[in-house]
């Protein structure tokens, strides 16, 4: 769990059936820190990380896990290393809690080795980590979207993985929810070394939280790099198409868009 | 973030695995007593010490010419029929409303079973087959009828709602093409094709279980090395690939032994109305979110068989019905209270 694996994407060509959504994609996901990806609907971002979690795979070039082409790897040993949360999981009906936490520890059983300690040991600490722990034996139904948001995120925890791949993980969420994801994602980086790669719609959550920002559009990466460094209104105006003042956020120190639109403008806007 | 014990957490497993166990325990005795009920009830009254003895005569050696034809020959061959052909159509039901996420997916709806009527109507209209003939040609229909939905729902894949959608499709063109031969068939034709229709036990033989039994002994290794793929199946099909499930061998794996199951049974029995499509569903709500259960499916399968084959028997005086004509009339009220019922809590699927 401590020595950290690295996932990359070279050349990566991506799409569904004859349409290309990303193309020529270069990525170097850095290991031990909270990479974030953005960019405006449609823009290739959920795509690249289907890719980048061998859910899709390549039309060209490759998405590799320690070197290896991660399609061609054992889907079972990744994993062991890469976790993902996609985007409309289903959760079936009456299942409760615990138990679909413990579907995290699939890929650590087998037929000679079914349920031991160390996996109920997993499901609590994962319970635990998303404050899940006194719903462990209620139905998944009877829970409110953002526990459900929770729940899910814990059976991806429960799995294990150095590497974890969310894929919007705080949409449905109310603010405070969504705060509350993202500081677990960053305990896993900064307690535990892990690597976490997530989709993120909202900018200025994004730029809070992101040790390294990926901006796309059109299939493509704009820019990355520290948000501080990357995120100017210039990088907003093309990724998003639209005009913006980026002032410093007053707790964090990190960049803050402030959209402009058409009405309660009430200064001038250069 | 909250420090959760470990042994709590183990707790609330084995409730739930022992709740599962509790299920089981129960479906068990229930076939007990009903299989008991089947050796026992008839015309010919046999005593239970009776009926025991005979039970094990080829043993024991200790026979009784009438009795043990009567228990061996006729009850016993029933019993066992209704038993193993009711498991096999329960877990192919389970498997499917599984696979595909839907209680109405079962093989009896998305036009398997249709396949294999057809296929049987076509064997005793136009090639004026019987008996074993008859089973074979079903089984053919029904494989023959499961590729071509899946040929036919392959887009990159198969996603649920597009089986579901081409098996309904597939089921009415099918029932139409029955219509058909029983336009340009001859009365007494008809008459036999409308028994194996409807399906019954009727016929039961001591070696028609006996085959039943070998195949789906063959075929069980496929679904236990199989079963712990729905693990991640039933949470998509991404979250399935992400948990590291081949998704795509999994599935045609699974829907290839339902489809066996399925097509055995209905070549033993005939296609016994709704066998499959109300054993999952009632496994289910019996294990309330204790698992998924698959195995207990099957038990209730052989349970729904075995209990309308006993009404059928024994309901009416003088009368005899079919076996399929009780379960069609459970079946149908099954139906319409599981659509009042996801009807009421919101949730079709």
């Amino acid at each position: 769990m401590t020595q950290n694996h690295q996932l990359m994407a070279a050349g990566l060509h991506l799409g569904y059936a004859d349409r290309e959504i990303v193309s020529d994609l270069n990525l170097n996901v850095p290991a031990g820190k909270l990479t974030v990806i953005v960019g405006a609907n449609a823009c290739g971002k959920s795509t690249l990380l289907r890719g980048l979690a061998r859910l899709l795979t390549p039309s060209k070039g490759a998405a590799y896990l320690d070197g290896k082409p991660i399609h061609q790897m054992p889907t079972r040993e990744v994993a062991t290393l890469l976790g993902v949360l996609p985007q409309s999981p289903i959760a079936p009906d009456a299942i409760t809690v615990s138990d679909l936490v413990g579907r995290g520890r699939y890929p650590h059983q087998g037929w000679f080795r079914r349920w031991t300690p160390e996996d109920d040991a997993a499901v609590a600490e994962a319970l635990g980590a998303t404050d899940m722990g006194e719903l462990a034996d209620r139905p998944v139904d009877e829970l409110s979207g953002g526990q459900r948001q929770r729940v899910w995120i814990a059976m991806a925890l429960a799995q294990q993985t150095d590497l974890l791949l969310l894929d919007e993980p705080t949409t449905f969420l109310d603010i405070n929810h969504q705060v509350e994801v993202l500081d677990l994602l960053t305990d896993l980086v900064k307690e535990r070394g892990r690597t976490v790669v997530v989709v993120l719609h909202d900018l200025n959550l994004a730029c809070r939280y992101a040790d390294h920002i990926v901006a796309m559009k059109a299939g493509k990466i704009v820019t990355e790099g520290l948000p501080v460094d990357v995120m100017t209104e210039a990088v907003v105006r093309e990724v998003f198409g639209m005009t913006s003042r980026i002032v410093v956020d007053p707790i964090s120190d990190t960049p803050m868009i402030v959209p402009i639109g058409r009405h309660h403008v009430e200064k001038a806007v250069a | 973030m909250t420090a959760i014990d470990t042994s709590y957490i183990a707790g609330v497993r084995r409730q739930r695995e022992s709740k599962g166990r509790r299920v089981t325990l129960g479906l068990v005795l229930a076939l007990i007593l009903a299989s008991a009920a089947a050796l026992t009830l008839g015309d010919f009254p046999v005593s239970p010490e009776e009926i025991l003895r005979s039970l094990f005569s080829p043993l024991t050696g200790f026979a009784n010419k009438g009795v043990d034809f009567i228990v061996l020959q006729v009850r016993a061959p029933r019993l066992f029929l209704a038993l193993l052909s009711g498991a096999a159509f329960g877990l192919s039901g389970i498997i499917f409303q599984t696979l595909l996420r839907n209680p109405l997916a079962s093989p009896d709806i998305i036009g398997i079973a249709h396949g294999a009527s057809a296929a049987a109507v076509f064997c005793i209209i136009v090639l004026g087959w019987t008996g074993l003939a008859v089973s074979l040609g079903s089984f053919a229909g029904a494989l023959l009828t499961a590729f071509a939905i899946y040929i036919l729902a392959w887009r990159n894949g198969v996603t649920a709602y597009r089986v579901v959608l081409i098996g309904i499709g597939a089921a009415a063109m099918l029932s139409a093409v029955i219509s058909y031969l029983f336009t340009r068939a001859r009365l007494f034709e008809v008459q036999q094709a409308m028994a194996w229709l409807v399906g019954s036990l009727n016929a039961a033989r001591p070696g028609d279980s006996v085959v039943l039994a070998i195949m789906l002994v063959l075929t069980l290794p496929l679904l236990i090395a199989l079963v712990r793929g729905l693990d991640g199946l039933e949470l998509g099909d991404d979250t399935a690939h992400a948990l590291g499930t081949r998704v795509e061998q999994t599935r045609l794996g699974l829907m290839v032994t339902g489809v066996a199951f399925a097509a055995f049974a209905t070549a033993a029995v005939g296609p016994v109305g709704f066998v499959a499509f109300v054993s999952g569903p009632i496994a289910r709500r019996l294990m309330g979110g204790a698992g998924r259960g698959i195995p207990q499916a099957g038990l209730v399968g052989a349970l729904v068989m075995l209990v309308s084959d006993l009404l059928a028997q024994h309901a009416l005086p003088n009368l005899q019905l079919p076996t399929g004509v009780v379960t069609g009339g459970f079946g149908a009220v099954f139906l319409l209270w599981l659509l009042i019922v996801s009807g009421r809590s919101g949730r079709v699927n």
